[in-house]
């Protein structure tokens, strides 16, 4: 082994080089990421309409007001909670079935765009652009403009949550089935399966507990987003809720009933399908 | 000990079997089935029969069309007799009196020729005479209150032709046509988004690309304080139409929003998960109470956030950002506590033999094992909040979400919509490039 010359630094300094290196490396980006939030911050407070330390003190305010507005009319609290439960169901529903067409639409596209399954290999980076663009577009542009076309109601909730379903499940579908094991569908293969039998028989049942614990976190997350699409018109308790606010003072027993309600049924929903996805993924199987 | 053979064990072992198989095959059946009624049972609540006679086909096509292409309206006053050319017939799109796009001609009368070969002439204050390929000349005026139709061979009017008393208006492609007492207007369709670059008042409104270019790079100066790229890119900026400087901000607001909502949220959860994982919390009640504090975090939904907050701080990206930050401490706290429970002991214990005190111990034992997973979940919580910013500044008023939806609610700024669509798509598009290759050079190796 050829000598270094003096020069050269031993592996010590070096290593404590690269040390100081790095740690120079570490600081500068933790300064540049502390300006960065100041001066962002700074930036949204001058754009906002209140302050954010004149505001923080009022921020128990509002709550105090609606709460102590329900405690003086308590009495009407279990009709009001009686009336509402046909919205909560209606943006339950909407939640649900965009939840279904969306698995079952991301299902097709997971499979055209994913190498080894794809019908058409050629296409598969149209669907995925295609899935990507799905998934870019805020759910309440679609729901606007079809509440436009369509009229007030559920159904452009649903499409538009659908529509953004497909194009984020897709992609988490593809991903989980990019790494089945390709045996059975060369054992499907070489009998003779179609396209579709391959899939059907060879590729779904290894994916099917992945797929329902993605399909159960969407339905967790598109009951948020049918509340917020309600809540620009599109029917559900989030259009309750923006009517009983508009109304203000004298209906905020009724803005505590939504609020309990929305809490209410979230926390059940994230809890049971909590549990369903644990027995999913660690059962390895639907049970 | 029992075996297959044994008479006593093998039924139930079968009955098992089978039973598996049953329940299997029910199941199959069952949950299809289960489903399909549910739809059935949507299909009315939702009452999808009812939107055949609630949905308006012609809202469809003014939005399509909208989309995509524009028009020129050329009114007339029939009272003044004073022509206006205009963009959308907006007073931002206007140009000055007596002049207008190469198609019309001003002077005596205003002949405006159009697309299929038609011709409209505005005779002095109360006559139009249209030239209509195919149908022949047809002539309105106005006789007081009421409108005088001339049609040729004094047939009657065609389907295309909407005829009343007080009013005629007719729909050719290209084109529409109408007449009031009191105005007659003709609207011209074009192709393309109007005055998306330069309006009417900017010096460099209807020059070709190489004009453009050449003025540019060279002399004549268009405004003699500033260079004329500079003037183009002030006049751009500027643009009355398409107000892309505000959009620009607004757009940039909605990125802050996710920014500051998501590493906010991250700088909170991260010490908070510490007391909430099982292996690092010093009390069992703080460790629920972390616990809790999460659950509810995440429980009240952003929608009540938002309210809440919108209250206290009135409109704007901040009330956005915090709204974002305080829903995503909670999935944070849940997420970061339960990579630290799953840390390898291994290497803690390994840093301790060294002596190394508890702060050490947490620095170069625990942080480099959750490290990654950590900045892999804030690059994909910003990522997917750039889209939920959108909906969140429709709610608090803040960002591109609210252009969005005023551009919505007026209902005729389609271009506009179409507009902010594509931009939020594409930024979107670009966080999610973005966060993908940070963390393929920066966390996977």
């Amino acid at each position: 082994m050829a000598m270094t010359s003096p020069s050269s630094p031993t592996p010590t300094e070096d290593y404590l080089a690269l040390v100081r290196r790095k740690r120079l490396y570490g600081a500068i980006l933790v300064a540049l990421f502390v300006v960065l939030m100041a001066s962002g911050f700074n930036l949204a407070e001058g754009r906002n309409a209140g302050g954010f330390f004149e505001g923080l003190h009022r921020i128990f305010d509002f709550p105090a007001e609606i709460f102590s507005e329900a405690f003086t009319n308590w009495r009407n609290m279990p009709a009001h909670l009686v009336s509402f439960l046909p919205s909560l169901l209606e943006t339950l529903n909407i939640a649900a079935v965009s939840t279904l067409i969306g698995a079952v639409l991301g299902m097709f596209l997971a499979f055209l765009s994913t190498r080894g399954l794809a019908k058409w290999p050629a296409l598969i980076p149209v669907f995925r652009r295609s899935m990507d663009i799905m998934r870019a577009v805020p759910e309440i542009v679609i729901a606007l403009v079809l509440i436009f076309l369509l009229g007030v109601g559920p159904v452009p909730a649903m499409i538009a949550i659908a529509f953004h379903t497909t194009g984020a499940l897709g992609k988490l579908f593809s991903e989980a089935a990019e790494n089945v094991d390709f045996k059975p569908v060369e054992g499907l293969a070489s009998v003779g399966g179609s396209w579709l039998q391959r899939v059907w028989f060879g590729v779904v049942p290894q994916v099917a507990p992945n797929w329902s614990s993605y399909a159960l976190l969407r339905f967790e997350i598109n009951i948020r987003a049918s509340a917020i699409l309600g809540f620009v018109g599109a029917g559900g308790i989030g259009y309750d809720l923006k009517t009983a606010l508009q109304w203000g003072m004298g209906k905020y027993d009724q803005v505590v009933v939504i609020f309990a309600l929305l809490f209410i049924t979230i926390m059940i929903v994230d809890h049971m399908s909590d549990r369903a996805r644990e027995r999913l993924v660690k059962g390895g199987q639907i049970a | 000990m029992t075996t297959l053979s044994d008479p006593a064990y093998t039924p139930s072992v079968a009955d098992k079997v089978q039973g598996a198989f049953n329940r299997r095959k029910w199941r199959n059946i069952g949950v299809p089935l289960g489903v399909f009624a549910y739809l059935i049972y949507v299909f009315f609540a939702f009452d999808i029969m009812g939107l055949a006679s609630k949905a308006r086909p012609e809202n469809a096509a003014i939005l399509l069309n909208d989309f995509w292409s524009h028009k020129v309206h050329v009114t007339r006053n029939n009272r003044s007799g004073e022509v206006l050319t205009a963009y959308e017939g907006e007073r931002k799109g206007e140009f000055p009196e007596g002049t207008g796009p190469e198609w019309v001609s001003y002077g005596e009368s205003t002949v405006i020729s159009l697309t299929d070969g038609s011709v409209v002439e505005f005779v002095g204050g109360k006559i139009a005479e249209l030239q209509i390929p195919d149908y022949g000349s047809v002539r309105a005026e106005i006789d007081g209150r009421a409108v005088v139709l001339t049609l040729p061979d004094n047939t009657t009017p065609p389907e295309w032709m909407n005829v009343s008393r007080n009013r005629m208006s007719l729909t050719q492609p290209g084109w529409r046509f109408s007449i009031t007492p009191s105005k007659t207007e003709v609207f011209r369709y074009q192709a393309g988004w109007e005055l998306f670059f330069f309006t009417i008042d900017s010096a460099f409104y209807d020059r070709s690309v190489g004009e453009l270019v050449a003025l540019a790079l060279w002399e004549p100066r268009v405004n003699p304080d500033r260079a004329n790229i500079a003037q183009m890119a002030y006049d751009i900026w500027t643009n009355k139409m398409w107000r892309h400087g505000d959009v620009a901000w607004a757009m940039f607001e909605t990125v802050l929003m996710a920014f500051l909502g998501t590493m906010g949220a991250g700088l909170i959860a991260l010490p908070l998960s510490f007391l909430a994982a099982s292996n690092f919390a010093p009390a069992r009640w703080l460790r629920l109470t972390c616990r809790r504090f999460f659950d509810l975090l995440r429980g009240v939904d952003g929608l009540i956030w938002t309210v809440i907050l919108s209250r206290a701080f009135g409109p704007g990206p901040m009330t956005g950002a915090l709204a974002i930050l305080l829903t995503d401490t909670g999935t944070f706290g849940k997420t970061f506590s339960e990579a630290l429970e799953n840390i390898d002991q291994k290497q803690v214990e390994g840093v301790q033999s060294t002596g190394a005190s508890a702060v050490q111990r947490m620095r170069f034992g625990v942080i480099p094992q959750v490290l990654p997973l950590i900045l892999s979940q804030l690059l994909y919580y910003l990522e997917s909040n750039t889209r939920s910013a959108t909906v969140i500044g429709a709610l608090v008023g803040g960002g591109i979400g609210l252009l969005l939806t005023q551009a919505i609610i007026t209902q005729k700024d389609w271009e506009e919509v179409c507009y902010y669509m594509v931009l939020v798509v594409l930024t979107v598009m670009l966080m999610d490039t973005l966060s993908g290759w940070v963390r393929r050079k920066f966390i996977k190796g």
